[in-house]
């Protein structure tokens, strides 16, 4: 009986040492409460009620995830490209990454902008900014692809973007870099007073979704981080966060944090088509790309455009207003009601809140405090409505619940901090795992939040998961903010670096999701609809293979009279019309990636035939029982050998081998 | 005593730390909200008694003319390149699926109609199309075909047949 007892005791001091090793995280884990797993969990079969849009950072992807599961349903490959799927590698989509640069494969991608109408999401696209090389990109949301790409001329960097009025008219980026523009850029670094200016694209989106700039604005150099249109009352409208207005141009660090106050730039962006329809734009020379997917031909172009229509608002002096803000602002929101707007100045103790209607008045008064680069500077009491006092540390991104609550991020003290927009008062904060950059309630920019969660976007991960050595996945949070206190709920990994993200209800992105493309309606000029219509044929040195794939065979599956040296294009027609049916297709030796193509759609893939012999293809995408036998073979002669073109699919020459047919 | 609590507290560790299970199993026979989003093309489609030989979906009674309908011949002959060439072959050898000789004689035209138009439910519920999956170890995939396409192509059918 004893040795039983001590046998007992020693199993459970095993498994409670066991439990606390396996299941408790080193760090502090004292904000999770007892019916978080539930709260979180989405049981099998069933769905996620939103969708949450994730920017991947350094990856140059979207991540789609489900929340409240944390679960990732898909990558959607923007501003790189994505060997997976052959995004930037089938001869469709390269035109997709090109660029006055010529063809440009990554980019950082930070900011999502989902499309609205009445400043409310419509679920119609998901618009994206590529920061290093700067571009924006439209993301359909019936297809969740990247259906259109837009470099910006005369921008230094596209951080401050992209940023989309009430319905969807503009989307708006501006330059984090101000830089030398125009005719002469060959300036010295140290004239950046005199030389360096910033940009403010105003991207025009027509009913169909397509780019175009309507015009730029030309703004004293600084830095932009972010911005936020009016809403509502301040439609017409549009806020920018700006730092450096030091305007350094050597070791920021310290050179862009010495005044103690930056400012919010307010354009009057209503003002700004005035003038423009008056004919007081400037058309100036520049470079940049447009690239379209088209949805007929499965296939992108890419235009290169000449100039640009810009505004210069030192002699438009009504267009723009700077108001001072403490002190390198991040953050430039606006509430829903569209009157207030929070800024969160990253190295400031306190959150400013500015009065739209505040800011209108003074500006009727005049109550002008100065002029920066010859514009005016309005008083900073004039503008501001209050503060939030001892928040926290290191305000970043304020987004908001319609409740009346707005939900600040604190990098510096790894924080989410709830507070009431009309009467400052701090009300709740919870810790984040750890130093999050920014947060996202779902709808929470637009004029009705969806609320229910906030999600925090980390930038350190430490101990937060197994260690996958030096490099680790990155952190999020999830939240329950239906109740008065916030609740972790789930940590989810996130690929690539998350900056901002948004969150849709499953229910109006769900019934519009496509899923297969008709193959009546492929105009595609290379498909062959039905094997009838496969061949090869030779045009100079160029082979082109008609090719069809349906489980389980490849259309034609030998093909003979590809000569060394040639390039060869296998344009493969998935004859499919059922949902989740993709065909890959991948040849020994390509020195490129494979292509996936989906139920209805014609997709190529380029390939240098290098050297003679007999080379395989196959079907990557496991599609049926009879799936590894998907595959073919594709000879390649010497110059000099005179086979001819020849193919075929279940065709046996000699009888003794093959199907014997 | 002693022991019960060590019990107590072995359960309370491991209910702790075991991975999520599904906790309210009831919950998982609720009727999913967006079943009728996603479920196949035909799959509200009222089901036909099984036994009367035409399969499961929405098409209950076919009217056949004689002579053939030309015009339906000649859209149904386009359909089929596009669309079910690839594998049905029109002698009867079979490639992935059967080849189509014959049958219009082996199936009621209501029977061809569903299962060209219902494939998802006449595969997991017909007894008829089951056999053949079991003999051709491949899914006929729904080809997004309209009952209206699915009539041209049974008139091309009852052409191949000889019938006139
Ligand atoms: C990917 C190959 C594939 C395609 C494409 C296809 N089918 Fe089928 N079909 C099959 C298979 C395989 C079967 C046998 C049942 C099974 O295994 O799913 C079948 C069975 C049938 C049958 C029953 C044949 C019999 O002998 O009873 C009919 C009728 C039919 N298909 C019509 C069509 C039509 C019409 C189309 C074009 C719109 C089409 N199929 C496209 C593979 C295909
Ligand atoms: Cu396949």
């Amino acid at each position: 009986m004893k040795t039983i007892h001590k046998l007992m005791s020693g199993v459970a001091i095993a498994c409670v040492t066991f439990a606390i090793y396996s299941c408790k995280p080193a760090g502090p884990d004292k904000a999770l409460t007892g019916d978080a797993a539930s709260k979180a969990y989405v049981a099998p079969g069933k769905y996620d009620e939103f969708y949450n849009i994730v920017s991947g950072g350094f990856n140059g992807q979207i991540g789609i995830y489900g929340l409240p599961s944390g679960r990732l349903f898909k990558i959607i490959p923007v501003f790189s490209t994505f060997p997976e799927n052959g995004y930037g590698y089938s001869e469709e989509s390269k035109p997709m990454l090109n660029t006055s640069n010529g063809f440009v494969p990554w980019d950082d991608l930070h900011h999502i902008s989902l499309s609205t109408t009445n400043g409310e999401h419509d679920g119609r696209w998901a618009f994206a900014n590529g920061n290093n090389t700067p571009r924006v990109a439209r993301i359909d949301l019936k297809t969740f692809k990247t259906v259109e790409i837009l470099e910006l001329p005369n921008s230094g960097g596209n951080h401050s973007s992209p940023y989309i009025t009430e319905n969807t008219e503009y989307v708006v980026a501006s330059t984090r870099f101000s830089i030398p523009i125009g005719d002469n850029t060959d300036v010295p670094i140290s004239s950046y007073k005199e030389n360096f200016k910033g940009t403010v694209s105003f991207i025009k989106v027509d009913t169909s979704g397509h780019m175009k700039i309507a015009f730029q604005l030309v703004t004293p150099g600084v830095n932009f981080d972010l911005a936020r249109a009016g809403k509502g009352p301040s439609h017409g409208w549009f806020f920018f966060s700006c730092y450096n207005t030091e305007q350094a141009y050597t070791l920021l660090e310290v050179n862009a944090s010495q005044k103690d106050k930056d400012f919010i730039m307010a354009v009057n962006w209503k003002k700004a088509e005035e003038y423009i329809q008056a004919g007081k734009g400037k058309t100036t020379k520049a470079r940049y790309a447009h690239n379209i997917h088209h949805e007929e031909t499965h296939s992108a172009t890419s235009t290169i455009l000449q100039e640009v229509l810009q505004l210069d608002p030192a002699e438009l002096k009504d267009i723009i207003y700077f108001i001072p803000c403490p002190k390198s602002p991040h953050g430039c929101d606006v509430d829903p009601s569209g009157e207030y707007i929070v800024g969160s100045g990253k190295l400031a103790a306190l959150i400013p809140v500015f009065s739209f209607n505040k800011i209108q008045q003074a500006i009727t008064n005049k109550e002008f405090e100065g002029e920066f680069a010859g514009l005016p500077v309005i008083k900073y009491e004039s503008a501001l409505y209050g503060e939030v006092t001892k928040p926290g540390l290191g305000p970043l991104h304020t987004e908001f619940d319609g409740n009346g609550n707005a939900y600040t991020s604190f990098f510096v003290s790894s924080e989410i901090v709830k507070w009431n927009i009309k009467d400052l008062k701090v009300l709740d904060r919870v810790p984040t795992y750890y130093s999050i950059g920014h947060l996202c309630v779902p709808g929470g920019p637009t004029r009705k939040p969806h609320g229910k969660y906030v999600i925090a976007y980390n930038k350190i991960t430490k101990d937060r998961y197994l260690p996958t050595g030096p490099e680790l996945t990155q952190s999020a949070q999830l939240y329950d903010i239906s109740g008065e206190k916030m609740k972790l709920i789930l940590d989810f990994p996130t690929t690539g670096e998350p900056h901002y993200a948004e969150a849709i209800p499953a229910e109006m992105l769900m019934p519009k999701s496509r899923k297969i493309y008709r193959l009546e309606d492929n105009q595609h000029p290379y498909v062959a609809k039905g094997e009838g219509q496969t061949k090869v044929e030779r045009k100079g040195n160029e082979v082109h293979v008609y090719m069809t794939a349906i489980r389980s065979h490849l259309t034609p599956d030998n093909i003979e009279g590809i000569k060394q040296g040639d390039d060869v294009y296998f344009h493969v027609t998935n004859l499919e019309q059922d949902w989740d049916v993709p065909h890959g297709f991948a040849i020994k030796g390509a020195n490129n990636a494979e292509i996936l193509i989906m139920p209805g759609e014609t997709q190529t893939l380029k390939w240098k035939a290098d050297r003679t012999g007999v080379f395989p293809y196959y079907c990557t995408d496991f599609c049926s029982a009879l799936h590894q036998e998907m595959q073919g073979y594709a000879r390649v002669s010497a110059p000099g050998n005179n086979v001819p073109i020849k193919y075929s699919t279940g065709k046996t020459e000699d009888p003794t081998s093959g199907a014997g047919q | 005593m002693k022991k019960l609590f060590l019990i107590m507290l072995i359960g309370a560790t491991f209910g702790a730390c075991g991975p999520d299970k599904p906790k309210q199993t009831s919950e998982n026979e609720d009727a999913d909200s967006y079943e009728n989003i996603h479920g196949s093309e035909g799959g509200n489609a009222v089901a036909a008694n099984a036994d009367d030989g035409k399969g499961i979906g929405q098409v209950t009674e076919v009217t056949l003319n004689t002579p053939l309908e030309q015009e339906r011949i000649g859209r149904g002959k386009a359909i089929y390149e596009m669309k079910c060439q690839a594998c049905h072959r029109l002698d009867n050898q079979r490639v992935v699926g059967p080849g189509w000789k014959e049958v219009t004689k082996r199936r009621k035209p209501e029977w061809i109609m569903n299962m060209v138009t219902n494939v998802d439910v006449m595969l997991d519920k017909d007894a008829e199309a089951q056999k053949l999956l079991e003999l051709c170890l491949t899914r006929m995939p729904n080809q997004n075909v309209s009952i209206g396409d699915a009539r041209d192509v049974l008139e091309f059918m009852r052409q191949n047949d000889g019938e006139k």
